[in-house]
C-alpha cells in the first residue's frame, strides 16, 4: 500500500490548482449567471497539454494516468464545475472510446484534433426515450451502399456545439426482432446534422449542454467506431471510466463547499461567539471533511484499478454513487452553515448546491448505480 | 551559453504555517519553489528559448526538493542537481549554502547564474552575492529586466521602486526581483518528460567538503509567528480631547512615551 501521489501527480496537482485559483475560479459566479461557455479556459488548457491528458503521446496525448485525470477534474470542479464538467466530458465520454476502440486510422483523424483542443469530445448516448435503458435507442443507421444513413434524436449531450464530431448509438440492424446497436462517428457539420443548444438548466450553466437533431444524415461505413453490434456496450464500458470523473467533480465542488463554510464558520459570530464554537457547526464540518476524504479515497482507488488494467465497474460505480450523494449533501449543509447569505449567489454555496445534483443523475442515476452494484456483488 | 539557477524548496506561505518545538511544522505544509527563484528559472528558460543554452537548475537541501526540481524541469531546465545534505548537516545558514553551491559550480563553465533575490523564509538575500564573490565574477540584485547581447548584459534593476540602468559582461550573476517576468505553467507534456530528465544527487563528499567546511556561522536564538493583532481603537469626539486621549493612551497604555 501506498497513498502518496507520485512526483508528477504531485506536480500536476500543484499546476491545475494553481491553473484553477487563476484562471478559473475568477469568472466562475458570472459564468453561472450569463451562462457563457468558457472558451478561452479550454484554450489555455490546450496550452497546458492537458486536453489529451490520459490519452498516448503518439496521438499527441499526455501518456498521464487516470489518477491524474481525476485529480484535475476535482481541481477544475472546486473552481467551476462547469468547467469541470466540460473537462470530464471531453476526455472520458468523448475521447476515451475513440482511444479504447478506434482503428489507428481513427485514432489520427479524430483523437489527434481532441488532443490539440480543436474539437471538444462529446457522446452521444441518451436519447429522448431512451435514458437509463440505454438499449431503447431509437436512432436509426440504414446502409446504403457505403454509407450509413441516420435519422434520430439524442437529449442532453454535454460539448455538443463544439464538437467537430461526435460518437453516438444507433440501431444498424435488426435480427428476430432483437436490436443490433453499432456507435458511428458523426461529424457535426454533415449535412442533416442539427446541434440545438437551447436547454435552461438547473444549474452548470457555463456548460454545453445540447440536443442533437440527425435527418437522413450521411456518413460512410468506415466511421463505425469498434465493432458492428457492440456499440452499447463499448458505451456502456465507456460510462465506466466517466463515473470516475463524475466522482471526481463531486469531490470538487464538496470540497470547495466545505472550505467555504469553514471560513465562513469561523469569521460569522452570533450570541457573542464564531460559529465554529457550536457544536452542531462543527459536527457539520467534521461530517463533511471526513465524507470528502472518504470519497476521494474511493475515486482515486476507482482511478488505480483502470491503470492497474484491473476490472473497476463495481469501483466505479461506488465512487459515482457515493461521492455524488455525499457532494448534495455536502452542498447542502454548505447553505445551511451560510445562513440566508447561503441563499445569496454571491456567497457562492448555492450554486454548488444546483450544480452538484446533476452529479446523481448523469451518466447512471443513483438508481441505476445501485443496480450496478448489486449485480457486480450478486445480489440477484 | 550555460545557465545555472539556483533554486530553493521553501513553504507556501500562502497556506497555513504552524510551529511546534520552536520549529515549523513541515507536517501538512505545503512546498513549494521559492517565488522568486521561480522567476530565476523562467527567466533562464526564455534566455534559452531566445538564444539557445542548456539550463542547470541546482539546489541545496535534502530528497523532498526532487519534486520542485523536477518542476523547474517540467517548465523547460535541461537538468537538474540537488546537492543532498540531509545527512550531513544539521544547523546551515547563508555562508553554507553559498559556500556548498559555489564549491560545486568553480569547475563549472558559467556564463551566468540565476537566483532569486531572496527567499520568502530566511528572506536574507545572501546566498546569490556569496556564491558570486565566492566565484569571483560580478553580481546584480534585484533586476527585473534582462537583455543579452553577445556577452554584454544589459539590466534593469528595482532600486526600492526606482530602476537603475546597468551593463554588465559575462560571466555574471544576477538575482530576481519581482516583475522581471511572469512565470508559466508546466506543460503537461513537460511534466511527463521531466522525469526523463537528467537528476543529478551529491553529497558533500562529492565535492571534498567536510561538514567543519560549511559550518554555519551564525545561529538560530529562536523562531516565533508574529504576536496577533489587537483589536484598534477609533478615538471620538472633539480634535482637543481626541489628542489628549490618544497622549494618555500612548503614555499609560501603550508605554511608548
Ligand atoms: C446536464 C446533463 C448532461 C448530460 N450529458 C450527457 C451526455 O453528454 N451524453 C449522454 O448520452 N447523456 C447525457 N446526459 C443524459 C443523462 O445521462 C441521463 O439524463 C441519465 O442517464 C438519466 O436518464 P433519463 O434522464 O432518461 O432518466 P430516466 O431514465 O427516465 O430516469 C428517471 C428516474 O427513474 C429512475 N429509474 C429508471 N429506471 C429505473 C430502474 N430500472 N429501476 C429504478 N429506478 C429507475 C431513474 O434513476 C430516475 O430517478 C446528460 C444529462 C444532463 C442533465
Amino acid at each position: 500500500m501506498d497513498f502518496d501521489l507520485t512526483t508528477e501527480q504531485r506536480i500536476i496537482k500543484k499546476t491545475i490548482k494553481d491553473f484553477a485559483e487563476e484562471e478559473v475560479a475568477k469568472g466562475a459566479l458570472e459564468r453561472d449567471r450569463t451562462k457563457k461557455f468558457p472558451i478561452e479556459i479550454f484554450r489555455k488548457l490546450a496550452d497546458l497539454g492537458m486536453m489529451g491528458l490520459p490519452f498516448p503521446e503518439e496521438y499527441g496525448g499526455g501518456g498521464a494516468d487516470t489518477i491524474s485525470f481525476a485529480i484535475v477534474v476535482e481541481e477544475l470542479s472546486k473552481a467551476c464545475a462547469s468547467t469541470g464538467i466540460t473537462y470530464s466530458a471531453h476526455i472520458s465520454l468523448g475521447g476515451a472510446p475513440i482511444n479504447q476502440f478506434g482503428t489507428e486510422e481513427q485514432k489520427r483523424k479524430y483523437l489527434v484534433p481532441l488532443c490539440t483542443g480543436e474539437s471538444l469530445g462529446a457522446f452521444g448516448l441518451t436519447e429522448p426515450n431512451a435514458g437509463s435503458d440505454a438499449g431503447g435507442t431509437e436512432t436509426k443507421a440504414i446502409e446504403d451502399g457505403d454509407d450509413f444513413v441516420i435519422n434520430g434524436e439524442k437529449s442532453f449531450i454535454t460539448n455538443g456545439s463544439y464538437a467537430k464530431f461526435i460518437p453516438l448509438t444507433a440501431v444498424t440492424n435488426r435480427k428476430d426482432g432483437k436490436k443490433e446497436i453499432s456507435a458511428i462517428i458523426v461529424p457535426t457539420d454533415a449535412e442533416g446534422f442539427h446541434v440545438k443548444d437551447h436547454y435552461e438548466k438547473m444549474g452548470l450553466h457555463a456548460s454545453n449542454t445540447t440536443e442533437l437533431v440527425l435527418e437522413n444524415v450521411r456518413v460512410p461505413k468506415e466511421n463505425l467506431l469498434g465493432k458492428r453490434g457492440e456499440g452499447l456496450k463499448q458505451f456502456l464500458q465507456t460510462l465506466d471510466g466517466g463515473r470516475i470523473g463524475i466522482g471526481a467533480m463531486a469531490v470538487g465542488i464538496a470540497q470547495a463547499a466545505y472550505e467555504k463554510s469553514l471560513r465562513y464558520a469561523k469569521e460569522r459570530r452570533q450570541f457573542g461567539r464564531s460559529l465554529t464554537h457550536f457544536q452542531a457547526i462543527q459536527f457539520k464540518l467534521a461530517d463533511m471533511a471526513m465524507k470528502i476524504e472518504l470519497a476521494r479515497n474511493m475515486v482515486y482507488k476507482a482511478a488505480w484499478f483502470k491503470d492497474k488494467g484491473k476490472p473497476f465497474t463495481k469501483e466505479a460505480s461506488m465512487c459515482k454513487l457515493f461521492a455524488t450523494e455525499m457532494c448534495s449533501e455536502v452542498t447542502s449543509q454548505a447553505v445551511q452553515i451560510h445562513g440566508g447569505n447561503g441563499y445569496m449567489k454571491d456567497f457562492h454555496v448555492e450554486r454548488y448546491m444546483r450544480d452538484a445534483k446533476l452529479l446523481e443523475i448523469g451518466e447512471g442515476t443513483s438508481e441505476i448505480q445501485r443496480m450496478v452494484i448489486a449485480r457486480e456483488i450478486g445480489a440477484r | 551559453m550555460n545557465i545555472y539557477v539556483l533554486l530553493k524548496r521553501t513553504f507556501d506561505t500562502e497556506e497555513k504555517i504552524t510551529l511546534s518545538n520552536g520549529q515549523i511544522n513541515e507536517e501538512g505544509a505545503e512546498f513549494i519553489i521559492n517565488p522568486y527563484d521561480e522567476y530565476a528559472v523562467e527567466e533562464a528558460i526564455q534566455i534559452k528559448e531566445e538564444h539557445g543554452a542548456n539550463v542547470t537548475v541546482v539546489t541545496v537541501g535534502g530528497e523532498e526538493a526532487e519534486k520542485q526540481l523536477r518542476t523547474a524541469l517540467a517548465m523547460g531546465a535541461d537538468q537538474a542537481v540537488l546537492i543532498n545534505t540531509e545527512e550531513d548537516i544539521d544547523e546551515a545558514d547563508q555562508y553554507t549554502t553559498a559556500k556548498i553551491i559555489a564549491e560545486y559550480l568553480k569547475e563549472k563553465e558559467i556564463d551566468l547564474i540565476l537566483a532569486g533575490n531572496v527567499a520568502i523564509d530566511g528572506g536574507s538575500g545572501q546566498v546569490g552575492p556569496r556564491v558570486a564573490e565566492l566565484l569571483n565574477i560580478p553580481y546584480v540584485t534585484t533586476i527585473i529586466d534582462l537583455q543579452i547581447d553577445g556577452d554584454r548584459v544589459n539590466l534593469v534593476r528595482d532600486v526600492e521602486g526606482d530602476e537603475e540602468k546597468i551593463e554588465a559582461t559575462l560571466p555574471l550573476l544576477v538575482t530576481a526581483q519581482q516583475g522581471l517576468n511572469e512565470p508559466r505553467y508546466p506543460s503537461l507534456p513537460g511534466i511527463m518528460k521531466a522525469k526523463k530528465k537528467p537528476l543529478e544527487e551529491l553529497e558533500l563528499d562529492d565535492l571534498d567538503l567536510d561538514e567543519e567546511d560549511v559550518e554555519a556561522k551564525t545561529k538560530r536564538i529562536e523562531i516565533f509567528l508574529p504576536s496577533e493583532r489587537q483589536a484598534g481603537k477609533i478615538l471620538e469626539g472633539e480634535l482637543d480631547e481626541q489628542v489628549k486621549e490618544l497622549v494618555s493612551l500612548l503614555r499609560n497604555e501603550a508605554k511608548v512615551i
